[in-house]
Order: C-alpha cells, then structure tokens, then sequence
C-alpha cells in the first residue's frame, strides 16, 4: 500500500478508533495503577528509609544502603533458602499427585463422579481450615497421632526438621483439589482417539501415558509450574497459623519474613526492601520458567 | 494377513444393543466394508475387532487365535481413525514409526520401515513436518502410512476418507484399493457412504440398528436386496417401493394375478404370481429401481408386465448433466423417482404421464416383515 492511498476521510477514522481504544484501556489503566503500580513504586521508595532505633524520631533517607544491609544479610538468604526449597517440596509433589488423580479419574467407571467430586473437594477449602485441620491432625497429645500409638516428641511442627515438610505437605493437600481440576480439564481435552491410537498401534499404560498423555498435558502442566510456583511464593497462611515462621526460623519463608518484619519488629522500612525482593525473585523466576520451559510445551492439536 | 470371525457377537450399552448378534467372516486378504447409517452399530463392531470395545457376547478371532478377551494393543490390528488421529506432537516420521517403537522393533529396521512407508504413500518430503503443518490429504496418508509400517493382521478403517473434499475422495478411494492389492491386505472398512462400499468392498455387510441386514458381493447385494432396508439404503435415488393389494388379473401374459396401485394395476408374470401364491400374500410392498422405471408414450409398445403403466404427474425434473431424476406423484401422492439418460426425451414439468417397467426389475417384499419374496422372474 503506498501513502497516497491514505485518504483524509480514513486517517480520520484511524484516529477515532485509537483514541477509542485508548478510552477502553482507561479504567483498567486507572485501578492497575492506584492499586497496582503505585504501591510498587512508593515499596521501593519505602525502601530507602531507615527506620529510627527507638519510636518518635524521623525515618532516616539511607539510599541504598538499607538495600545492601538486608539483601545480604543470613536472615535473609535462609530466608530465601527456605521460600525455594517450600516451593520445590510443594509444586513437583502437588502435580504429579494431580496429574496421577487426574488419569485415575479419567476412566469410564461406575460411580467415577464420586471420585471426582472427592478429589476436587479440597478446593472449597480454605488455609486457614486445612491449617486447623492438619495442625490438629499433628499434634503430638491428641489426635491421629497418639490414636497410631506414634509418640511424636519434639511435635512434628516444632521439629526443626519436619516442621517445613509438615507445612508443605498441608500446603499440596490444600491445593491438591485446584491443582486435579486443572489437570482433569486438561485431559478432558486430550482426544480420546489418540489414546485409541496409541492402543491399537501396541503402546502399554505406560507408554501411552508417556508419550501420548504427557505431551498432550504439557500446556496444562506448563501453566500449573508457573502459577504454583507463584502461589508457593505467596503462602502465608498455613504458616501464620501453624508455625509462625518457627521452629528456628525453618519456616521463615519471605512472605512471613516481610509479616514479621512489619508487624513484630515495626520496621516498614527493612519490610519494603523485603517486599520488593520478593517481587522481582517471583518475577525472574516466572519469567525464567516461562523461557526454559515453554520450549518443551506443544501446543498443537 | 490374517482372517477375522466375529462368532455371535454382541455389544450392549445399558441394555441397548449397539450390535446385535452380529457374525462375520471376513477372508484373509478380503477388502470387507461395513455399511450403514449412522448409529447403526459398524464403528461399534470395528472397535470390537480392535480391542477397543469389549463385546458383551460372543468371540472373536483374529487369524489364528481367539482375541475376545486379549487387549488392543496385542491383537496385532492396525487402524485408521476418521479424525486420522495423530499425535499432534509428533513429526510424521514418529507418527509412522510409533507403532514400531511401541513393538521395539530395531532402530535400523525401523528406519527402513518407515522410508518405505512413506515412499509408498508420497510423504517422503514431510516427514519432518508436524501434522498441523499438514492439509487434509496428507494426514489422512500419515494415518495410512502408520497402519501399514507394520503387517498387521488386519487394516481397520473407521470412515477414513469422509473428511475429505469430494475430489480427493474419488482419488483416495482408488488409491485404497490399489492398496489392498499390493500389500494383500485383510480390511475391514466402516463407511456410511454406499458410493465407497460400492466400489472398494469385495463384499458389503449391510447392518441397521446393530442387526445384519445382508452380506454379498456389492453386485449381489444390489440386485437382490435381502429386505427393504437395504432395498431403500442401497442405490442412488434410491429404490422406489410401492404397496400394492394382491387382485386377480385377466391380462393373459399375467399369472393371474395383479397388484393394485395408485393409479394402476401391475400384472404378475406367472413367476412373480407364484411367488405371491407360495408366500400367501394379499399386500405385497413393489421395489423398482429408477433406472428400471420409463415413461409410457403413445407410440411404446411396452407389453408384457406394466404393459399400462401406472398414471403420475411430473413434478420436478432434476438434470444432473449425464443423467436426469423424474420425480412424479402418484395418485396419492406418493413420490417416484424415474432415471432417465441425458440424451432421451425429458417429459414436462407437471405433464401426466404413465410409468412402466419391466417384469424382471420387480422386486418383491413381504409387508410384514420386509424380507424379499424370491421370485423366478428375474
């Protein structure tokens, strides 16, 4: 097309249909921003100031220093350490349970809606319920415990050594409903015909499985990798209510950390410097995924 | 190659017969097409032989072995699905070489295996292509290709050229056959388009709500419809069937007997009039064929059954360029299709004419129960 074509009359109705878009994106641009991008920004602000030793005297302009101080402080990277390593123990475990759910609910099978029902009930339930639930469950007095004849001493949640296994387990359990509906409607749109095939053409449960099931699932796991591993970095909950952090600050993942900071120490200063660290880890980590990952995920049909 | 046996076999979904007491016996290397409207229960039997459905009665067998309760995957079959299936993941070179590697067949073997497949079915240049990247033609010959890599006992085909565009159809249709031939294979081939089971079927099985109609050779099965179903299923337009009450004629070329329509009496030659006689019939339903159907004119002398005609009108005269359909109404308004070549005197669109046949197009059936009355006349 060359530019003479462009007539008055259609530069016209381009212009229209630009400023249209641009009123469309307003108010989406408006709520991002107040509830979004401003928070961010005044975060990293935040961050600058470090507060006074005792309450009364002013916050003191430090630039970057405040920065440096926490980013490399032990608290911190254990910290980080323990974020990481309660994403690995809950995301793999949560969607291959999923996964597994998901294939064994994927069968023609009297009664199969029971199953399925039971399997995705947990997604009605909240933390904070699957925190009691599961802190009862543990407790070394009363409960499933003692009822086995297990004498659990340290308890289970005050051992530094089980107490981030326990919450991550708590955690797979909690999202273990979410995490079989993704991968149950990711099957469902899986043909049947290729399973069919896959049969007929002499592959056992497992080679079907591997190569017909597994590649076909990619897009679903993909998205469930990358949105776990985000949700992960986010819980709270389970550890407010069963840990608090403890014991030994094994459970001290940076969601708590940046709590703790804020709420027990009063120090929103040190808290934004953690916020904003959380932030950009999330985001490097989604964004490496997505490029290491997406590789392997077919999208054709 | 390998025989098939379907023994008294029988597929219940919730006390719905799917298939119904269905046995066959398909020969080692038999092009076999199993033919009938949709939901007549050929795609449920074809599974059944695949192993992907397991019958409720009956046994199966494959070659030489009784494969009823052996799973799919070790019944050595190959099959051909209608929507192709292939993995969406996978090049064409994996598509086709999947089924060997499930078999653990060499890798260097596999690689000839896979060359030659692929040379035979022209997707030499594709093989490193996705399916998606593919038209509709060349995934159909993926799904071919990977069902011949190996020698299975028998090729299984689930309506495999119907989504094709009607062109490549014809072509494909030919090229199946050719096939066949070449590698001797056993097929049975599920369609619901007579055209395909006309042409490619050494025999046609005929099913309608899960019960065998009829099975013969194409030719057979065409001239002698074992009962109406198959009379109305088979033949494009399809036969016209009338029902006439059995009177007594006095044309003297009759077996004194006639059958009274709308619009006319059809005397019985003395064959079709015993066959009447033997099978005690007072109705009797009449099935011509179009092409066995013309126009009486003036000048005709048409004699012998029909020697009259029966009376229609003309309603609409469709030109298909070789050939035209004449849809008349009888006189209670029942439809009749009359073939007629290009090259004879289309009648006028609302004229009244009379329609004659003659005595050995007639084909007879039993009103009761719809099986075809033998008749001699033929």
């Amino acid at each position: 097309m060359t530019a003479t074509s462009v007539t008055p009359a259609r530069r016209a109705r381009r212009r229209r249909e630009r400023l249209l878009a641009y009123a469309l994106l307003v108010p989406a641009l408006l709520i991002f921003g107040v509830f979004v991008f401003w928070p961010l920004v005044h975060n990293v602000y935040l961050g600058l100031f470090r507060n006074p030793p005792f309450p009364g005297l002013p916050s003191k302009y430090v630039g970057l220093d405040q920065y440096r101080d926490v980013l490399t402080s032990q608290d911190f990277v254990d910290s980080v350490k323990t974020t990481f390593l309660f994403a690995f123990l809950t995301v793999p475990i949560g969607i291959a349970l999923g996964l597994g759910l998901a294939v064994l609910a994927h069968q023609q099978l009297r009664g199969i809606g029971v199953y399925r029902t039971i399997f995705s009930s947990t997604v009605a339930t909240s933390v904070a319920v699957a925190a009691v639930i599961f802190g009862t469950l543990m407790n070394p007095s009363v409960g499933l415990l003692p009822w086995l004849g297990l004498d659990t001493n340290p308890a289970i949640l005050q051992n530094p050594d089980y107490a981030l296994i326990a919450v991550a387990l708590v955690t797979v359990w909690q999202t273990l409903g979410l995490t079989f509906i993704l991968m149950a409607s990711g099957l469902q749109s899986v043909p049947d015909e290729l399973f069919e095939a896959a049969e007929v053409d002499g592959a056992g449960a497992w080679s079907r499985f591997w190569h017909v099931t597994l590649p076909m699932m990619s897009p679903t796991i993909f998205f469930t990798v990358v949105v776990g591993t985000i949700f992960a970095f986010q819980s709270f909950g389970q550890i407010d209510i069963l840990t608090q952090g403890g014991p030994l600050k094994k459970t001290n993942v940076l969601t708590y950390y940046i709590y703790d900071t804020l709420q027990r120490q009063s120090d929103p200063g040190k808290a934004a410097v953690l916020a904003v660290a959380l932030f950009f880890i999330t985001l490097v980590l989604a964004l490496a995924q997505i490029r290491l990952l997406e590789r392997r995920v077919s999208y054709e049909r | 190659m390998g025989r098939v046996v379907l023994d008294h076999v029988s597929k219940k979904f919730d006390d719905v017969a799917a298939v119904d007491d269905l046995s066959i016996e398909v020969a080692d290397e038999e092009f076999l097409v199993l033919l009938g409207p949709s939901g007549c229960g050929k795609s449920t039997a074809l599974r059944m032989i695949a192993g992907l459905e397991d019958p409720t009665d009956g046994t199966i067998v494959i070659g030489d072995r009784v494969v009823t309760d052996v799973e799919a995957k070790d019944r050595d079959v190959a099959m051909v699905f209608q929507s192709y299936a292939l993995y969406p993941h996978m090049t064409v070179r994996k598509n086709i070489e999947f089924p060997l590697r499930s078999r653990k067949v060499p890798a260097a073997e596999r690689d000839q295996l896979v060359r030659d497949a692929a040379e035979s079915l022209d997707l030499t240049a594709l093989l490193d292509r996705k399916p998606a990247h593919l038209s509709g033609g060349q995934r159909q010959r993926v799904a071919l290709a990977r069902a011949i890599v190996r020698r299975p006992q028998v090729f299984l085909m689930d309506e495999p050229l119907s989504n094709l565009d009607a062109k490549l159809r014809v072509q494909t249709r030919a090229e199946l056959v050719e096939l066949q031939r070449r590698l001797r294979a056993t097929i049975v081939y599920v369609t619901h388009d007579q055209v395909e089971a006309m042409t490619m079927g050494h025999r046609i099985a005929v099913m309608n709500q899960g019960v065998l109609q009829q099975i013969g050779r194409p030719q057979d099965v065409y001239a002698k419809p074992a009962n109406l179903f198959v009379a109305r299923f088979i033949g494009s337009p399809p036969m016209n069937t009338v029902t006439g009450r059995i009177v007594p004629s006095t044309d003297e070329a009759s077996g004194g007997l006639a059958a009274e329509l709308p619009g006319g009496q059809v005397p019985l030659i003395p064959e079709v009039a015993d066959a009447v006689r033997a099978a005690g019939l007072t109705e009797v339903i009449i099935g011509v064929r179009p092409e066995d159907l013309s126009f009486s004119t003036e000048a005709s002398s048409f004699y012998g059954l029909g020697g009259r005609g029966v009376d229609a009108t003309v309603t609409v005269v469709e030109s298909l360029g070789h050939e035209r359909h004449v849809i008349c109404r009888l006189t209670d308004h029942q439809l009749v299709i009359v073939r007629q070549d290009a090259h004879e005197a289309a009648p006028q669109e609302g004229s009244a004419t009379r329609i004659v046949t003659t005595p050995g197009a007639i084909h007879l059936f039993d009103p009761e129960s719809g099986a075809r009355v033998e008749h001699g006349g033929a």
